[in-house]
């Protein structure tokens, strides 16, 4: 293969598939776990375009992105615990006091 | 077709369905063993990108680690068992408009890259992206990074203990 | 040191603002009245050390001697460049002296006649603060700095004015003068800014220079300039048609009607026209214009004192009146005479007005202690030449003064005014000729109706000597009024050969026996009409004025020619019709039309948007989407046509 272009639709495909989710289910985690899978996406693009300029730095950016994320997930699940404890719940159709 | 293109487009196929059976499933712990299936079908493709230390962080930080925190948490709350989403009461148009959206976003990724697909450039010669180099462009051009991303994650780990601690 | 020295005439009043307003509350009434007093007093001292070595200078020095820059450029913005700098030359010199000196005195008394008021540190602020922004306005050495002076002697002035300000008339009183120097005040700058515009300096020295430069190309902005600059003289000086403020301006406590609204602030406009005299003299139809107002201002002011009963109003119009002949003689290019006036006038009315300060005084304190009636109105008087001796003989010679009797001050500077009329303009001096007679029997009526008969009220005849702190500085006015005289001589002109330099050419002429006996003729003749006139006019308060036979010609005299009403119905009648048009057509109607409806509108639209704030995290992550969707749609079509 001499592109790495289809790495790149994959990407695209699977960052849809991950929007798709985050908006269609209503339990914290799922979402939380699309959004996971999007931010994947975005890694695999980067790496695709690191491929096809033979350079390292969108394998770091995929590092420290990874690094984030961890970073974010502990922090995001420990809301979600936190939350559940409150309210017994874990749909986000229930938090909604930021009604306007 | 090239062996390489036949093996991406297998795995390729591995990790949509995968993304796709985590959208659908009921049960969010069937859920989170999909997205490690994805998980790990895209570190295969870090490998053929030539990028297999990312594959194996990949594989050991995301689809170990992070994704085990997951499982944890599903259980602990309770969460495997909650199955099915409720019917919204309000906003029922939002999940076929969603659906929609996401669909022509995906055939708009086609589009482009079907109309730009010859006009892709080559690949470039492949890099040395071995554990050695990256340690070493890591605590060279991205030295500071480096130090910022520890602080990063040790604010994440206090802030989470923090809101997780009983009163 | 050279430079502190030039400007501690100002420094030191400043100083004592700067104690009363800060300590005030914890000093003694000595304390504060006698340090105000000492600074000025040293202020005045400084200021006779700087007018002796001026006069050390040589003659063709004196107008550079003291030019003081402090070398801070004080406006530096594109062309405009003033520097921060002060002029001594002999006007100024002279103009410190007369402020220093009778502001000294009336500080003085103000120690006795404020005693126990409750805000008596507060006036002496306010006192000092006014010599301190007078010495700044006749030090400067440019317009813009005069102009600072001049601004903050009207803030003093509606300061010290409303300073009772419990009393709501106080408060108006000061309000109104406020206001009318504002309209003079926008003259007064817009003429400075002209000056700018025409000459691009603002320093006396360098737009003088640009005027004899210049000569015919700028005659027209010239007459342009000094016409603006002479209608905010008006409002300073209280000239017609806006000196409508001046009467009203005694319902300050008398020390101030005495030192700000006779002797000195007031004498704010002729002092300008006197600086910028190279200015005036290259208009002639603008000093054409100012020598018939001031003419016509000393007339109507005139005939108004006629028939006051207030004993300060009577001294108020007088000042008016007195101020048009001081103008009447800038009008006429005749500034030595000018000034000779404004300094013999600076004693003997503020000699006037301390005198009837201390009767006012004298009626208020030690007279029926819940007094229902007027302690100002001279009706209530009567008698108190026996009360009151010292008081009365120093306003007998004040009044012997304005009415112009020889050998006392005022005789012989008016005497010079109406000497330049008569040679240089004919209508001016007939209408001065007027105004004298008119003067001398006002002072005739006013002596009689205070002084002598019979006490008319309880007051009256439990009136007391005021104390001796507020009697000597009357008796220093009263001296300085029997011989300021001697200042400018006829024949001698001390005082003109001392100005000239900055003031024009000067040449002294022997007395013209002729008018001096004409004049004397008159003063003495209204004095004993006065006499005649209200010698038994007043045998209780309640009857009415002899002149009230006089029908409309009393009544419009009475009413200050209806003036004020007529200012009640025209300006400040139509100026509360185009507000209340303003305020319920254009700004109810219009202008918040369109900001409530601009809400309206927000309030409609949050309303509907509103609706999409659901609180629900999908429905925001969906809008996002469609942005999302709609931005590569647009992009991919953008994309398209560009390629």
């Amino acid at each position: 293969m001499d592109t790495a272009m289809p790495y790149v639709l994959l990407s695209a495909i699977l960052f849809a598939l991950g929007v798709m989710g985050v908006l269609i289910r209503r339990n914290a985690l799922m979402i939380f776990m699309s959004i996971e899978l999007m931010l994947n996406s975005a890694n695999l693009a980067l790496v695709a375009f690191a491929r096809q300029w033979g350079q390292l730095d969108g394998q770091m950016f995929v590092f420290f992105i990874m690094t984030v994320a961890a970073a974010e997930v502990a922090v995001g699940l420990a809301l979600i615990v936190t939350i559940f404890r409150a309210r017994r719940s874990t749909n986000v159709d229930d938090l909604a006091q930021l009604k306007g | 077709m090239s062996p390489d293109l036949l093996l991406f487009l297998i795995i390729a196929l591995v990790a949509v369905a995968a993304a796709l059976g985590m959208l659908f499933s009921r049960s969010a712990l069937y859920a989170a063993l999909f997205l490690i299936m994805n998980f790990g079908a895209v570190a295969v493709l870090y490998l053929l990108l030539n990028a297999p230390f990312l594959a194996v962080v990949q594989v050991s930080v995301y689809a170990g680690a992070i994704m085990v925190l997951f499982l944890f948490v599903i259980m602990l709350l309770g969460a495997e068992r909650l199955g099915r989403d409720p019917e919204p009461a309000t906003m029922r148009w939002q999940r076929p408009l969603a659906i929609v959206l996401a669909v022509v976003l995906i055939v708009q990724a086609v589009y482009v890259f079907a109309a730009r697909a010859g006009a892709a450039p080559a690949v470039a010669e492949a890099v040395d992206a071995g554990p050695l180099n990256i340690g070493k462009t890591l605590i060279n051009s991205y030295l500071l990074p480096f130090e910022v991303i520890a602080i990063v994650l040790l604010a994440a780990m206090i802030g989470a203990v923090v809101l997780t601690r009983d009163k | 040191m050279n430079q502190l020295l030039f400007i501690s005439p100002i420094l030191f009043p400043l100083l004592g603002v700067l104690i009363n307003a800060t300590l005030g509350k914890r000093m003694s009434e000595k304390a504060i009245g006698w340090l105000a007093s000492l600074l000025v007093v040293a202020s005045f001292g400084v200021s006779l050390i700087l007018f002796a070595q001026l006069g050390g200078a040589p003659e063709d020095e004196r107008l550079t001697w003291g030019a003081i820059s402090l070398g801070i450029p004080w406006i530096q913005a594109g062309a405009l460049s003033v520097p921060f700098g002060f002029l001594i030359d002999p006007l100024s010199a002279t103009m410190m002296l007369v402020v220093t000196g009778v502001g000294a005195l009336i500080h003085i008394y103000s120690i006795g006649y404020m005693h126990g008021d409750p805000r008596f540190a507060r006036f002496f602020v306010y006192l000092n603060l006014f010599v301190a922004s007078m010495l700044v306005l006749v030090m400067a050495d440019s317009f813009l700095l005069m102009f600072v002076g001049w601004e903050l002697v009207g803030l003093c002035s509606y300061l010290l004015i409303g300073f009772w300000f419990t009393n709501i008339k106080n408060a108006e009183a000061g309000r109104k003068a406020f206001v009318v120097n504002r309209i003079g005040d926008v003259a007064f700058i817009l003429g400075i800014l002209l000056t700018f515009v025409t000459f691009g300096a603002l320093t006396f020295a360098d737009v003088f220079a640009g005027v004899a430069r210049r000569g015919e190309s700028v005659q027209a902005a010239v007459a342009a300039i000094t016409l603006l600059l002479f209608i905010g003289a008006t409002g300073k000086s209280a000239q017609i048609p806006l000196h409508v403020w001046l009467p009203d301006a005694m319902a300050g406590p008398t020390p101030v009607s005495a030192l700000i609204h006779a002797a000195t602030m007031v004498t704010a406009g002729i002092y300008m026209m006197a600086r910028t005299h190279v200015m005036f003299e290259a208009a002639p139809s603008t000093q054409a214009v100012v020598a018939l107002v001031g003419a016509l201002t000393a007339l109507v002011a005139g005939y108004t004192a006629l028939t006051q009963f207030d004993i300060k109003r009577v001294l108020a119009y007088s000042t008016i009146s007195q101020l048009g002949f001081m103008v009447a003689a800038a009008g006429l290019g005749a500034y030595v005479a000018g000034m000779f006036h404004l300094v013999t006038h600076a004693f003997f009315k503020a000699l006037l007005f301390l005198a009837a300060g201390s009767v006012i005084h004298a009626m208020e304190h030690h007279g029926h202690h819940h007094h229902p009636a007027d302690p100002q109105d001279m009706r209530n008087m009567g008698g108190l030449r026996a009360k009151l001796p010292l008081t009365f003989v120093v306003f007998l010679i004040g009044g012997l003064a304005l009415a112009g009797v020889p050998p006392l001050a005022g005789f012989f500077s008016k005497d010079e005014i109406v000497l330049d009329a008569l040679k240089h303009n004919l209508p001016v001096f007939v209408l001065l000729t007027i105004s004298a007679i008119f003067t001398a029997f006002y002072v005739g009526r006013q002596l009689v109706m205070v002084f002598f008969g019979q006490p008319r009220s309880d007051m009256a005849r439990h009136a007391q000597e005021s104390p001796a702190i507020m009697t000597a500085p009357l008796v220093v006015l009263a001296a300085l009024t029997v011989l300021g005289g001697a200042l400018n001589l006829p024949g001698v002109g001390a005082l003109g050969y001392w100005l000239s330099p900055a003031v024009g050419e000067f040449k002294t002429h022997p007395l013209d026996v002729g008018l001096a006996g004409l004049f004397t003729l008159i003063a003495l003749g209204g004095l004993a009409a006065g006499w005649l006139v209200y010698r038994h006019a007043f045998t209780t308060p309640d009857l009415t004025d002899p002149l009230s036979r006089l029908g409309p010609l009393y009544a419009l005299s009475k009413n200050a020619w209806y003036l004020d009403a007529l200012y009640q119905a025209v300006v400040v009648k139509g100026f509360y019709t185009l507000s209340s048009f303003l305020a319920s057509v254009l700004d109810l109607g219009g202008i918040d039309g369109i900001v409530n409806g601009v809400g309206r509108l927000a309030r409609g639209v949050a309303g509907w948007l509103g609706r999409a704030q659901a609180g629900f995290v999908r429905a925001y992550g969906v809008l996002m989407l469609i942005g999302v969707v709609a931005l590569v749609t647009y992009f991919l079509i953008v994309g398209a046509n560009a390629r």
